[in-house]
């Protein structure tokens, strides 16, 4: 079963079609990734995704239902997570802080009692732990280096338990070592059930961790399947080659 | 640590408690009740501005419309001088919190630095108002408050300390604030309100139930103040210099933090009522608060209570003291690096 669908989308700027009838799918329980040179959509897809912009024409569906008019705030409610390709955290508050505000929508009642105390406090913690930044809490995070704060991104995203994450280029300036640990704490997740959508450069990490591939080029869907059929694919050799 | 604390804090609260009757002089009390008065304005300014980043210049709507609130309360419910009006209080913050929602609503909807441009229009536009509503302001003629029954000695009394409790209850709140998951939601806006939004943080609502508790207790003041007075006038109701001093008093304490802004209110306060009471200089004090907001902003652009804090920590590490709340000498190290590189972040 598909969890998460992206059906004939199209968005122009101007005269620029950034999409165009573009199709993704993503299966309950995969790791899906979405690749294709620079400027063929997969940000922009991303972004009419999670409700950040209005496609002109297309709809998105999760899990079964068609996603009426999203917004960042109703699309992450309904279980949709995402990171950004530049990480977007809060860099004045503690990474602790960072970590709990994802869980506001926990009605208003909660809302008038502490963070600090609060239950998620212990999940907070093991999700810190989980990301290696448990000695950190306490700093800034605006002060962390660009790999830590990708990984505090993508642990306050986990704190609210989206269905499916969609990662930005979560290989992209971050050293191997690092790349490696992200690449195990995916799987782990992946194993507890969590789906993924990923927007990778780094054409091994993609090879390596995900069940489909799809291959966006100018706004279009150009292949789509296992990591072996695409890398084979001619299509898709002649979009990353002759441009 | 915590008992130092509590009992400073202590300290503070019976020093506040016993200020009238050590200093029994009216003109010393008059000071320390526009202190009192501004410091919880200075709070309740900063319980929507320091904590959101959305600067407001147009906080003077709320303490005008508080004033008049108050002055046209009494005059339909003929009320007279002594404590009854201060129990209309609580209304008048209401009244004030009703005027806030629609108008944030509309200037909210605006980035944040059209926001500080919407806010000082809309406060024009209630001083125009004022001046062109005769009807029920009474126009440039004004409008005067019932005078209380009190003798001179004891006039001050119940206005200090009617103005004490709204400035702890002001703090109270904005602790509260700072601490619950509200306020951190209202903090996750200044820093990158789009993000916060799509982490399930309603942007919208929190900003504009922030601004409605601002108004709440910047509208009780505006009334306490112009009680204290007896009379009301538009250009000093609605006045520009009120914005002007409350947010160079927050950004000298340091905006967005928890008591910066009563640290700069307490420290800027009695100055300039000393200079515009005792010197009856109107007009330097705002003089001397144009170069001081300069000289914060070059010398100190994170206020009083961040560069304090931030020497403590770099103090503290030089003689190698742990702090008892940190675990490990590493961590101390690591928490002392980060708060040595933060820049500059009001």
């Amino acid at each position: 079963m598909n969890l998460l669908e992206a059906l004939n989308v199209s968005k122009a700027f101007g005269g620029i079609h950034a999409l165009d009838t573009c199709t993704v799918r993503v299966e309950q329980g995969s790791i899906a990734g979405l690749i294709g040179p620079n400027g063929s959509g997969k940000t922009t897809l991303f972004n009419v995704i999670t409700g950040y912009e209005r496609p002109d024409t297309g709809v998105i569906r999760f899990n079964g239902k068609t996603v009426e008019k999203p917004t960042p705030d109703k699309v992450f409610g309904m279980g949709i997570g995402r990171t950004f390709q530049l990480t977007r955290i809060f860099p004045r508050l503690t990474v602790m802080e960072n970590m709990h505000v994802a869980v506001q929508r926990r009605g208003a009642a909660s809302l008038l009692s502490r963070w600090s105390s609060s239950h998620e406090q212990r999940q907070a913690l093991e999700l810190l732990e989980f990301v290696g930044l448990t000695t950190l809490q306490d700093m800034p995070a605006g002060n962390l280096s660009y790999g830590q704060k990708k990984l505090l991104e993508f642990a306050f995203i986990l704190i609210a338990q989206p269905r499916v994450i969609l990662l930005d280029e979560p290989a992209g300036g971050i050293n191997p070592t690092v790349i490696n640990e992200l690449r195990d704490r995916i799987r782990d997740l992946n194993r507890r059930g969590v789906t993924f959508l990923i927007v990778e450069h780094n054409m091994e990490f993609v090879m390596s961790i995900c069940d489909t591939v799809t291959v966006l080029h100018r706004g279009t869907t150009i292949a789509s399947g296992s990591p072996q059929a695409v890398r084979s694919n001619p299509a898709v050799l002649e979009a990353y080659l002759g441009g | 640590m915590k008992i130092i604390r509590t009992f400073g804090l202590l300290a503070v609260l019976a020093l506040l408690l016993a200020f009238p009757l050590l200093f029994g002089d009216p003109a010393v009390t008059t000071i320390a009740i526009f202190t009192l008065l501004f410091a919880g304005a200075t709070v309740a300014w900063n319980i929507f501005s320091g904590y959101t980043g959305y600067i407001s210049l147009g906080s003077a709507v709320f303490y005008g419309v508080g004033g008049y609130a108050l002055a046209l309360l009494c005059k339909a419910w003929n009320i007279q001088g002594g404590y009854m009006p201060f129990l209309l209080l609580p209304l008048v913050g209401l009244i004030a919190s009703a005027f806030a929602i629609p108008l944030g609503w509309i200037a909210l909807r605006s980035s944040r630095h059209v926001f500080v441009v919407i806010t000082i229009a809309m406060f024009y536009i209630f001083q125009l108002l004022a001046f062109n509503l005769p009807g029920i302001t009474n126009g440039s003629d004004g409008m005067f408050l019932p005078s209380p029954p009190w003798d001179a000695a004891f006039f001050n009394t119940p206005f200090y300390y009617v103005s004490l409790i709204v400035l702890l209850l002001c703090f109270f709140v904005s602790w509260w604030v700072r601490n619950s998951k509200y306020g951190l939601g209202l903090l996750a806006i200044r820093d990158d309100e789009e993000r916060a939004l799509s982490l399930g943080v309603k942007t919208g609502a929190y900003k504009l139930v922030a601004f409605a508790i601002s108004a709440f207790f910047i509208g009780m003041i505006g009334a306490l103040v112009n009680y204290f007075i007896g009379s009301l006038y538009p250009a000093f109701a609605f006045s520009p210099a009120f914005d002007i001093t409350v947010a160079l008093m927050a950004f000298l304490g340091g905006v967005g933090t928890l008591v910066g802004p009563l640290v700069g209110a307490l420290l800027l306060a009695p100055l300039q009522q000393y200079l515009t009471v005792q010197l009856q200089i109107v007009g330097l004090d705002l003089i001397l608060f144009g170069s001081l907001l300069l000289a914060v902003i070059l010398l100190l652009p994170e206020g009083i209570v961040p560069s304090l804090r931030k020497t403590w920590t770099r103090w503290k590490a030089s003689r190698g003291v742990r702090s008892p709340v940190a675990g490990s000498r590493e961590k101390e190290e690591k928490a002392l690096l980060a708060k040595g590189g933060r820049e500059g972040n009001g």
